[in-house]
Parts: structure tokens; C-alpha cells; sequence
């Protein structure tokens, strides 16, 4: 069984991700439940989807994972990430977008939250941390609407869900128009680089 | 087999198709919407589907296609039950004849929604069947079988799925063959028209079925009870059962279960099996203690020496979700088990994440052009359902009461009608406008109350995902339709000042919505421009640095989220903004200017 945990902004396509995720482990053979936030949260609001694989339907019950359950935490914003931080497994892996996106309240009060500090309790509190430069992959593959697909090939690519990045780019390949194919998989292919970069840390 | 992941709302429409469903009806409202739009999006070709303009029109016509003999299914969201409830109560009574599901979504937390109401509750109410899935795979079977029952006794039936069900994906095979939708032909009948007298023998006869239909449900799969160890069992029903084996295992438990797919009429005879023995029941549901609240009784009416915990006696929360946590908790604490609870570290401080007005929203030109000619005058803003609910939060503070579709309007009135040194504002969408605010801008006009209307015309019904509606001149079959002009229609019920404008044109706009005040009576602007998810954004705007003096004026008085901070300036982040263009007609030295 497999737990995935991805969290972010209203508008920044978790939903998307995760749809591709449970895709992809069904065409691998497996069962696979997700549940998204859909509704005013879209509005820019918190949002999170939770991706369960499993044999059967037996093996994931709930459309949520239990605290503490989830093997990989994608984190579209660093903040979001912290705080679905709870969700994550000991031992778990997190891929974690960088750029953070400041809620209009903080703008308001004159005080940006302070995204580094998020990044650094990520690295305190988990030791299989994948950081993903989602701004300068969206730079250079020239669309700020591929950052989820930068996030997946990192994930596919740390091995926590058991899918490979040739399977999510295949599920990609299934699901996309053809004229937004190359920049995606240009996106994925820099986002599993992100993770190599990452391990040789 | 063909396996595919669908979304509890793509699998019940998968099952209605099945089923030979040849009418669809109904109003867009998380969490319901794709049902119907998917529908419409794997029409075979032989069914009709539409939006109607609101949930009560809908559920009409899915009544006049069962009295036809043809299967129905109408989609709303739980709080658009209250508003469909005046047909189905009577519908109750007169019964179809082809089979007819009313699918009303129940939204616990609430995640979108003005109430946590309880459709199964409703059925208690109007004396009708519900089903209530416990995960996406279920509800596709479930509801074909709602559409058998619905034949099998004449009757219209509920159909609940709440929130985690509804948007909950799951791989889910789609098996058999496709039963084609009747031939549709109306046989008149004096059966047909309610009356007293055809009331009070409908009465006798559902009193009569209740029984029939609860020992039905007996032995309905969907009504489950699982033998286990102990004089402890646990009762659930809905997504909390999903949570409940979850917890079970988890846990390593081992006792009896009751799983209740139905409970309305109670399947009395399973529950009372699943009772028989036990000292002690918890009741882990959702909304309200409808499980419980038969259990108890059953157990009163047959004097067993049960004890039974749940929402009434606080071993489950009153209010908002279960979760697999809160539930692995209490069947701990029942079961007296004992488990290590997940001691998380303390993170740093999160900052709050409200939802707002996305970047680029014409709304939030339209809230702050009212609320420039407004200044200095005393008034009062009704908001109303949708996306521009969002207009209460800062910096527009624009939306000072909502209560249901089309309230706003009438509300208003009430309030010009108590406080007469007020003036007041009713905010509408164009959606809501067709859907509840004809009726209340005609209380004003023929009550000759004061007020000014405030139409926000994105096109759409964007909130729940962009649906058309009468003023898109477009409908769910795909045709091109006349569209119902919102001004003509104001015009004709008697508004003498009818004002329509770009609120991204600042200037105009403040000074038509100032016009618009001047005059007695009721009188009306129209902010026409488009939601930013159905057209294409324009190229983002940049702060000149060397202009912008750090003011922060853009930030504090329209608080578009593509504005940030940059040290003591301000920047745009290109991604977020559209090029609306409302900050540079803000910013009083013209240090923000769209990109060459
Ligand atoms: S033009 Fe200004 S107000 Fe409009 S989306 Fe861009 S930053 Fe926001
Ligand atoms: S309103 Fe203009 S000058 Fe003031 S902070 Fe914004 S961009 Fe700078």
C-alpha cells in the first residue's frame, strides 16, 4: 500500500497530479483512491488531495490517509507543505516546490510569511527532502503552468510511490493535447533531475 | 472490463447511464456538479439533459419524464433540497412511474455549503426511500439500484452521496450492458392531480409500504452486518463507515458492525440482529444522529438493555467531519483499547490561507467601484451566493449579509424597510439573478422600495465550475440558444434606471453606480466582463520601481493576490496576474503599466 499527500493553492493543479498518479498505478495493475479539495478553496484558498494505492479496494478504505500514513508529501508551496507535514510517515519522502505564494492577508498586513524559515523546518524534520526550483523549470520550459508536472517527475524519480518516471510520462502522453506534450515532458524530465541533483547532495 | 478511475459524482452518472436514465435535470451546486456534467458528457445520444434555472424547475422536470414513464434523476446540492422541496413533498404523495432519483449532496464540515443539513433526515420528513454511499464504487451500483426501487414502488427516491464521495476518485469497473432509455408516453390519469382526498389515501398506502419496503432493505447488500467478537458493536453508515474499517484495522479490532446503505425506512430487522446480544453501541455518522436516533428507538420500542453512544451523547462530534483520527479514537475508547497517539513537532507559524478573488476577478472592480460612489453614504451590502461571496473579505469589505440564492435582494429591502436613513445595495450573479432574483427585484419594484441592484455578469456560473444558464446562450445538449437579455428583463418588470458598464473601466464605473443611487425607486448597473477562466488572460502588468514610491495604495484598497511585496515596494507576479488592469488606475503615480 501506498499513501501520497499533495498539498498546495487553490489554482496551482494538485488536482491534476493527483489524478495522474492514481492513473498511472492503475495501468501498473493496482487500486488506487484519491480525494480532492473542490469547491471555494479553489479560490487560492488551502487545497490538498490525498492519493491512496493498494491491491484492492480493500486495502485503502478511507478516501483520506490517516495522519502519519503517507510514504510521499508533494508540497506545491513550502507553507502548505508544513502544514500537511503531520500526514507524512516517518521515514517518508517529501518533494517540496520552493516558491512560496503569499496569502493576500500577509500582503495586507505589510508582512510577507517568511518562506525560508518553512524550508528549513522541512529539512529539520525531513531527512529524504527533494527541493524542487519550480520557478526556473517553469523558465525554461516557458509556461508557469508546468510546475505540478516538474513536481510528479520529481516524485516518480525518489522511487516513493513504486511508479517510474517513464510510466507518468506514458499517463501524460494519454491524457494531454499533443501541442502541450513536449513542454510537459521537458518539465517532468527536469523535475527528476531536481531529485538526482538532489540525492547528490 | 473496462476499469477507469472515476470521481464519485463521473460514477454515479455512469451508473444512472446504465440504468437507462433518459431524462437529467438539475441546478450546478458543490458537491454535485459533475454528476450532471458528465452526463452530458458521455450521452449515448438518447438522453436529455439540461440545467435548469434553478433546483425546483429541475426537479419538475424530472417529475413530468417519471409521470411519463421514463427514468429521471435530478442533481442538487443539499441546501438546493430546501429549495426543490415543495414539488417533492407532494411528489411523495402522487408517486411516478418511471423511476426517478432525486441525488441531493450533503456537505459535511461544511466545505461549501450554508448548512450542514441532512438529506437522510429529509427522507424521514417527506416518508421517502434514501440511499447513502459509502465510496465511489458503490455509488455507481447504488444508484441503479435506486432507480429499481423508485419502479418497484412507485415512488420517488433520494439519493445522498456526501462531499468524500462525491469527490473521491476510484478505480471502478464498469461492467454489463446499457439498458436504453423507455419511450417516453404520458397516460392521463386522475392520479396525477393531488387533491385532500388523493392526499390522505397516498398517506395510507406509503404508511402501508414503509414496513414492505424496510423488510426489503433487510436483506439489501447495501445493509451490511458483519459478525464479530464481544457485547460491543459499532454501527455506521455513509463515508464514516469507510473511516470505520479503516480505524478497525488500524487498530486491530474485532466486534460487530452494522453498515446502514439505507435508512430510510430503517431496515429494522438486520438492525435488530445486529442489537441482539449487545450491551453497548456506538453510532459513527455524519450530520445528524439519523442511525442513532432509530437504534434508540428500536432498542426502546423492543426493551433491549442496549446502551447507545454517538453524536447525541457526544462520543462523536456534533458538528463538521469524521475523520479515519477522530474515529480510530472513539472506537478506542469504546472498545477500551489503547494506541499511541502521533505526537507531531510544533512548525513554525502558518500563515492563514482564506480563500480570495483570483487575480484578475471583475468582481473585485466591481466591488470597489460601489464602494467608491458609496463613500461617505450610509449603506448597507447584500451579497448572495457564489463566487462573490468573496467580495466580504479585506480589503473590499463589501458583502455585509448572506443567506441563500437570491436572498440578497430581497433582504435588502427588508432592511431600507426597518432603517430608512440606509441605503441599500443588493449584489447578484447573473447565475443567481435567473435562478432566485427575478422575484425579489419584482417585490421591489411593485412595493416601491429603494434599493439599487448590482447585476456582476461574468457569463457563467463560475463558483462551481462554469456551467451555462440562460443569459449564455448556451445549453447542456450543446445548442445555441436566445439569450435572456438581463437588462431587458429588468426593463420589462418596470426598472426605470438600467445602467451597463466594464467594471474595469474604474472611472465609469463609479460614476454610473453613482447615477444609479441618485434615482427613487429600484434601479440597477450591470457590470459586464467576463470571469478570467473563460477567456484568455491579457499580457501582466509591471511596477516601474523607480516610480512607485512604496505607498502600498494598490495593495490596501483592491488586494489582487498577483500584488506582492518587495521590500518597501510592490511587485506583480507575472504568473498570477491577467492584466486586468484595476491596479493602474489605482496607483496614484502611475507606476504600474502593462508590458510592451
Ligand atoms: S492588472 Fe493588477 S489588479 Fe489586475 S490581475 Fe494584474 S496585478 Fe491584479
Ligand atoms: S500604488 Fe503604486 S506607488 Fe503605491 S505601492 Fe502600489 S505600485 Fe507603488
Amino acid at each position: 500500500m501506498k499513501n501520497c499527500i499533495l498539498a498546495g493553492v487553490g489554482g496551482q493543479g494538485t488536482v491534476l497530479a493527483s489524478k495522474l498518479i492514481a492513473q498511472t498505478a492503475m495501468e501498473a495493475g493496482k487500486f488506487a483512491r484519491t480525494a480532492e479539495t473542490i469547491g471555494m478553496a479553489q479560490r487560492g484558498g488551502s487545497v490538498v488531495s490525498h492519493v491512496r494505492i493498494g491491491q484492492t479496494a480493500e486495502d485503502v478504505s478511507s478516501p483520506m490517509l490517516p495522519l502519519g500514513s503517507a510514504d510521499l508529501l508533494i508540497g506545491f508551496e513550502p507553507a502548505e507543505a508544513v502544514r500537511t507535514l503531520p500526514y507524512l510517515k516517518k521515514g517518508g519522502a517529501a518533494v517540496v516546490s520552493v516558491k512560496g505564494v503569499q496569502p493576500v492577508t500577509a500582503t495586507l498586513s505589510g508582512k510577507s510569511y517568511d518562506v525560508s524559515a518553512m524550508l528549513s523546518y522541512l529539512r529539520e524534520q525531513v531527512p529524504n527532502l527533494v527541493e524542487v526550483d519550480t520557478e526556473a523549470i517553469c523558465e525554461a520550459c516557458g509556461s508557469s503552468k508546468v510546475a505540478n508536472v516538474a513536481l510528479l517527475g520529481a516524485a516518480a524519480a525518489c522511487g516513493a510511490l513504486g511508479l517510474t518516471v517513464k510510466e507518468v510520462e506514458a499517463a501524460l502522453e494519454r491524457r494531454l493535447p499533443a501541442k502541450f506534450l513536449d513542454m510537459n515532458r521537458k518539465a517532468l524530465a527536469q523535475g527528476a533531475e531536481a531529485y538526482q541533483g538532489a540525492n547528490l547532495k | 472490463m473496462a476499469k477507469e478511475l472515476l470521481m464519485g459524482n463521473q460514477a454515479i452518472a455512469a451508473g444512472a447511464i446504465r440504468a437507462g436514465v433518459g431524462v437529467v435535470a438539475g441546478y450546478p451546486g458543490t458537491p454535485s456538479t459533475e454528476t450532471l456534467e458528465t452526463v452530458a458528457a458521455r450521452n449515448p445520444g438518447d438522453i436529455y439533459v439540461e440545467w435548469s434555472t434553478n433546483e425546483k424547475a429541475a426537479l419538475e422536470v424530472a417529475a413530468g419524464a417519471a409521470l411519463s414513464g421514463v427514468r429521471s434523476l435530478v442533481t442538487m446540492k443539499q441546501v438546493g433540497l430546501n429549495v426543490a422541496s415543495d414539488p417533492l413533498m407532494s411528489l411523495a404523495y402522487i408517486g411516478v412511474k418511471g423511476g426517478m432519483v432525486v441525488l441531493a449532496a450533503d456537505d459535511p464540515g461544511p466545505i461549501s455549503s450554508q448548512t450542514e443539513q441532512d438529506t437522510r433526515q429529509f427522507a424521514e420528513f417527506a416518508n421517502l426511500p434514501v440511499f447513502d454511499p459509502s465510496s465511489p464504487e458503490e455509488a455507481y451500483r447504488m444508484i441503479q439500484d435506486a432507480f429499481e426501487y423508485s419502479e418497484k414502488y412507485g415512488t420517488p427516491v433520494l439519493f445522498r452521496p456526501t462531499t468524500r464521495v462525491c469527490h473521491g476518485c476510484a478505480s471502478i469497473d464498469l461492467d454489463g450492458q446499457r439498458k436504453k432509455p423507455a419511450a417516453g408516453n404520458f397516460e392521463k390519469d386522475p392520479k396525477w392531480v393531488i387533491f385532500p382526498k388523493l392526499s390522505f389515501q397516498s398517506h395510507l398506502k406509503i404508511n402501508a409500504r414503509q414496513p414492505v419496503l424496510a423488510e426489503d432493505f433487510s436483506g439489501y447488500w447495501g445493509n451490511v452486518l458483519t459478525p464479530g467478537s464481544g457485547k460491543k458493536g459499532i454501527a455506521a453508515g455513509g463515508v464514516s463507515w469507510a473511516y470505520l474499517k479503516e480505524a478497525i484495522s488500524l487498530l486491530g479490532a474485532d466486534c460487530r458492525l452494522l453498515k446502514i446503505g439505507t435508512s430510510n425506512p430503517f431496515p429494522e430487522r438486520l438492525a435488530l440482529e445486529f442489537l441482539d446480544g449487545l450491551d453497548e453501541v456506538l453510532v459513527v455518522e455524519e450530520l445528524s444522529p439519523v442511525i442513532e436516533r432509530a437504534l434508540v428507538h428500536l432498542a426502546g420500542r423492543k426493551h433491549l438493555p442496549v446502551e447507545i453512544f454517538g453524536r447525541q451523547t457526544g462520543h462523536i462530534t456534533g458538528a463538521g467531519e469524521n475523520t479515519v483520527e477522530s474515529v480510530k479514537k472513539a472506537v478506542a475508547e469504546f472498545l477500551e483499547i489503547s494506541f499511541e497517539e502521533t505526537a507531531a513537532a510544533e512548525p513554525p507559524a502558518l500563515p492563514v490561507r482564506p480563500p480570495v478573488l483570483c487575480a484578475g476577478c471583475p468582481h473585485r472592480a466591481s466591488f470597489y467601484a460601489v464602494k467608491q460612489a458609496a463613500k461617505g453614504v450610509k449603506s448597507v451590502f447584500c451579497g448572495d451566493i457564489g463566487c462573490y461571496t468573496l467580495g466580504n473579505a479585506m480589503p473590499l469589505d463589501m458583502v455585509d449579509t448572506c443567506l441563500c440564492m437570491g436572498a440578497g435582494i430581497t433582504m435588502a429591502q427588508g432592511i431600507r424597510r426597518a432603517a430608512p436613513d440606509t441605503k441599500t445595495f443588493a449584489f447578484v450573479g447573473d447565475s443567481t439573478f435567473f435562478a432566485s432574483g427575478i422575484t425579489g427585484v419584482v417585490n421591489a419594484v411593485y412595493n416601491e422600495t429603494d434599493m439599487t441592484l448590482i447585476v456582476l455578469d461574468n457569463s457563467t456560473t463560475a463558483m462551481t465550475g462554469h456551467q451555462p444558464h440562460p443569459g449564455t446562450g448556451k445549453t447542456m445538449m450543446g445548442e445555441v440558444t436566445e439569450k435572456i437579455s438581463i437588462p431587458k428583463v429588468l426593463e420589462a418588470v418596470g426598472v426605470k434606471k438600467v445602467l451597463t458598464v466594464n467594471p474595469l473601466q474604474l472611472d465609469q464605473a463609479i460614476a454610473a453606480v453613482r447615477e444609479a443611487m441618485a434615482e427613487k425607486g429600484v434601479s440597477a448597473v450591470i457590470f459586464q466582463s467576463p470571469c478570467i477562466a473563460v477567456v484568455k488572460p491579457d499580457r501582466p502588468v509591471r511596477v516601474d520601481t523607480d516610480k512607485c514610491v512604496g505607498c502600498r495604495k494598490c495593495i490596501r484598497e483592491i488586494g489582487c493576490p498577483a500584488l506582492e511585496l518587495d521590500g518597501k515596494k510592490v511587485r506583480v507576479e507575472p504568473s498570477a496576474c491577467t492584466g486586468c488592469g484595476l491596479c493602474t488606475q489605482i496607483c496614484p503615480v502611475s507606476a504600474i503599466e502593462k508590458e510592451e
